[in-house]
């Protein structure tokens, strides 16, 4: 069943071979004449007060915890979706467990307020 | 570095939301806003100073470019504001004809804030319907005087011209399809579940807080402050038109849109009422010292020439004394301090310019909001730089 | 050997015309956007402004290449490169047509049909993410980080209620390949059988990719551009080419989902799959026309608080009617 692999193989090489041919062919094609305030970043037209690339809220990092713990429970059900039918009402009840666990889970996650934005 | 705690950004001048040359220093904890700091003048002209240097009449050009989406309003409000001191009568006709363009100013002018403001908030489409129909706007103010954004029409003393034979048909025209038009907005946005919730409760600006702060215009009225100067203090007939004065309860931003569009459609009303009662007669003032005297007359009249040739060189002069007179712009109330020495020059010029005043209060109103609120609530209060940085 | 042809031809010509429809869409966007904005959309450039995309790319290419002297430069230059390179490999697993015989030779008209199908269309898609992401961060621009942060953010959030909304298809499928799915549709479309599905399929692919009225990590009027805000020449390019090929994607996928892929009585499969695939597109580009964006905070409530249960819900839904 590799074999099945092979055009993946050959696409992948050709739509990075693509996008590196844009990037090159964009920097050989172009011109270069950088300037100190062209190279500046891009501040609404002032001088960047700071540096970029500063501290940012817990927030973000919550979510992505929260996004790896439930997307692997989502995994989980990917198998489960496909032999639904011959796992039957076994498969059923197990899953619901499964699930209902997942949701104890969401409404901790919920109560605790880890879902709000302020 | 010592402060790292929030990331300071620079939101303007260069920006696509701040409506002109507005900068506005952020502090923001992720999303959230914690300072706002204004940082107004790249605009600067010095528009007082140049005042003092130009005779009454020579400074008509400059206040068109104040707020310069609504020159007819801050025109009529100069000239109305030299005409308080030098005491003179305007004809009933130039009244109603003022009345007539600042109301479609006023509705040009809050056509551009809706186009604007949906298209802040990411409905960019409603930006080309209003555009469509102050098209048909400007196109009867170029028609009157020539001018597409500053007009620069009214004189002391009246208007610069009568206006052409069809105006009142073009008016009415525009007049009898517009409200169908407001209504098509509002299917747009008013009900849209997504814009109430970007609108509702964002920006709330309290009747305290708008009194204490000198908000004026739609911002104070939105905030449930009936305070409207047409009718406070009537000017050029205000007093004969029936109109309403919308105001909001909460004060967010979705009151000041309700206020607007209904501004509009009062405007239309005041519209409606003037062209149909329009008196006839002069367009200015027959004050040999102030207007200029009819040109056939010049061709003819060595008299008549040299009155032409007096007032235009050299002006007219003012007698000693000073004046402030207020009228409602679109953006809110635009006064006029003028200082006279009793030459033919302002001693000094003062301007109260409204988006001033109402930007004052952005920074409280945005205090904890998101950065997307941020041009939400720039949007609402309407403000246009120019008059800012006078 | 016989193989190995076969592949190549069929990735070379079905990656042109992907690459063609992707140029394309940027014309169609502009062309329908046009017209609901009361004016033209290009009309200059050739007939009906056809050539314009052309001359866009070609514009691109000759553009001054800036990178800004704080950026992240090897990031910076490879981040726009991720983001095209996934987008362009969605393509693979999606059947377009029925099998075809040229030369004696049993043609199926798709590249690949992977056994993982749905699983490989998520894998390329998160890996499009990190594109985005790693853009706007490398970028040491402070908007660009902003819309950086947006985008991880939402793009995972709603990443977890894409991948469950697409679970009630799988369990009447039995099946996570493309090609399998679209022939269980012969008689009837899963739309029918899963259509709050199809609606949270839609909401969240439409999340997934930045658009409209979830277009976050961009906001222009927010964030003057977000995350590709010091993107300049064909780098910008080829996130702009991204953003259209996951647009056309996403749309394929859903026909293939729910609409019956390429299935259709009297035209030619491929064709089947074009129309439903762009009818779904001109929705797309319909409705950024008409809504307003929502506020960031309100996005990510409305992903984990409203959205995550009612696919979950939907799932043991249709489970429990299916056991029945």
């Amino acid at each position: 069943m590799l074999k099945a692999y092979l055009p993946v193989l050959i696409l992948v090489l050709v739509a990075a071979g693509f996008a590196a041919f844009a990037v090159v062919a964009s920097y050989l094609l172009g011109q270069h004449k950088p300037t100190r305030v062209k190279m500046a970043p891009y501040e609404c037209g002032i001088a960047s007060p700071g540096y970029g690339r500063t501290r940012i809220p817990l927030r973000y990092y919550t979510v992505a915890m929260l996004f790896l713990l439930f997307d692997l429970e989502v995994v989980f059900l990917y198998p489960w979706a496909v032999t639904f039918k011959k796992l039957g009402l076994f498969g059923l009840v197990e899953m619901m467990v499964f699930i209902g666990i997942l949701l104890v889970g969401y409404i901790y996650v919920w109560k605790k307020g880890a879902l709000e934005w302020d | 570095m010592a402060e790292t705690r929030y990331m300071t950004v620079n939101m303007g001048p260069q920006h696509p939301a701040t409506h002109g040359v507005l900068r506005l220093l952020l502090e923001l904890d992720g999303e959230y806003i914690v300072k706002t700091t204004p940082i107004i003048g790249h605009l600067h002209r010095g528009v007082e100073k140049l005042a003092e240097e130009r005779t009454y009449h020579q400074f008509i050009p400059f206040t068109d470019r104040l707020d310069y989406t609504a020159g007819m309003n801050n025109n009529m409000a100069y000239v109305m504001a030299v005409e308080k001191l030098l005491g003179i009568e305007v004809p009933k006709r130039a009244q109603y004809i003022r009345v007539v363009l600042a109301e479609l100013q006023r509705i040009a002018a809050h056509l551009i804030w809706l186009g604007t403001h949906a298209l802040d908030i990411g409905a960019m489409t409603v930006l080309f319907y209003t555009f469509r129909e102050r098209e048909t706007v400007i196109n009867i103010l170029e028609h009157v005087s020539g001018a597409r954004l500053t007009p620069s029409y009214m004189r002391i003393g009246g208007l610069a011209a009568d206006v052409p034979e069809n105006f009142e048909t073009l008016v009415m025209d525009f007049v009898e399809k517009f409200p169908e038009y407001i209504d098509g907005y509002e299917t747009l946005l008013t009900e849209n579940p997504i814009w109430l919730q970007r609108t509702k409760g964002v920006g709330i600006l309290s009747k305290e807080d708008a009194l204490s702060f000198g908000v004026t215009g739609p911002v104070l009225r939105g905030s449930g402050v009936k305070w409207d100067i047409r009718r406070k203090f009537p000017y050029s007939s205000y007093e004969d038109f029936d109109f309403e004065i919308p105001v909001g309860t909460v004060g967010d931003v979705y009151d000041r849109y309700k206020v607007r569009l209904e501004e509009m459609r009062q405007s239309n009303r005041i519209i409606k009422q003037a062209i149909t009662n329009m008196p006839s007669g002069d367009v200015i003032a027959d004050d040999p010292k102030i207007s200029l005297p009819p040109k056939e007359n010049v061709y003819k009249d060595i008299d008549a020439l040299i009155r032409h040739f007096k007032i235009a060189s050299s002006g007219f002069e003012v007698p000693e004394g000073e004046v402030f007179f207020s009228a409602e712009n679109p953006k809110g109330e635009l006064g006029f301090y003028v200082v006279s020495d009793g030459s033919n020059m302002p001693f000094r010029i003062k301007i109260r310019n409204p988006s001033y005043f109402n930007l004052a209060a952005l920074p409280k109103m945005i205090e904890g909001c998101l950065i997307a609120d941020v041009v939400t609530v720039i949007g609402s209060i309407d403000i246009v730089l120019g008059e800012i940085d006078k | 050997m016989a193989l190995l042809i076969e592949s190549v031809v069929k990735v070379i010509v079905v990656f042109g015309i992907f690459m063609g429809c992707v140029a394309y869409m940027t014309l169609l966007e502009r062309k329908v956007l046009g017209r609901v904005q009361v004016r033209f959309g290009p009309n200059r450039v050739g007939p009906f402004g056809l050539w314009q995309p052309i001359a866009d790319g070609i514009k691109a290419f000759f553009k001054e290449d800036l990178i800004p002297a704080n950026a992240d430069k090897p990031i910076f230059i490879l981040a726009p490169m991720i983001t095209v390179a996934s987008a362009l490999c969605l393509i693979a697993v999606i059947p377009f047509g029925d099998k075809i015989t040229l030369f004696g030779h049993t043609i199926y008209l798709r590249i690949t049909d992977l056994d993982v199908g749905i699983l490989y269309l998520f894998a390329f898609a998160s890996i499009g993410e990190y594109g985005v992401v790693l853009g706007g961060w490398a970028s040491g621009n402070k908007y660009g980080v902003i819309g950086a942060m947006r985008a991880a953010a939402q793009m995972i959030s709603y990443e977890l209620a894409l991948s469950l909304s697409v679970i009630g298809v799988i369990m009447i499928s039995g099946s996570l390949s493309l090609s399998v799915i679209v022939e269980k549709q012969a008689h009837m479309w899963n739309v029918v059988y899963q259509p709050f599905a199809f609606i949270f399929y839609m909401v969240c692919a439409l999340a997934e990719i930045n658009r409209t009225p979830f277009d976050m990590p961009e906001a222009e009027a927010e964030l003057a551009c977000g995350y590709n805000i010091e993107y300049s020449s064909m780098k910008f390019a080829l996130f702009f080419m991204g953003e259209y090929a996951h647009l056309v994607v996403v749309c394929a996928v859903a026909t293939t989902l729910f609409l019956g892929g390429w299935q259709g009585p009297f035209l030619p499969g491929v064709l089947w799959f074009l129309i439903k695939t762009f009818v779904l597109v001109f929705f797309c580009i319909w409705e950024r026309g008409t809504f307003p964006r929502l506020r960031y905070d309100q996005i990510m409530h409305f992903g984990w608080k409203i959205l995550l249960p009612l696919t979950l819900a939907n799932v043991v839904v249709t489970a429990i009617v299916m056991a029945l």
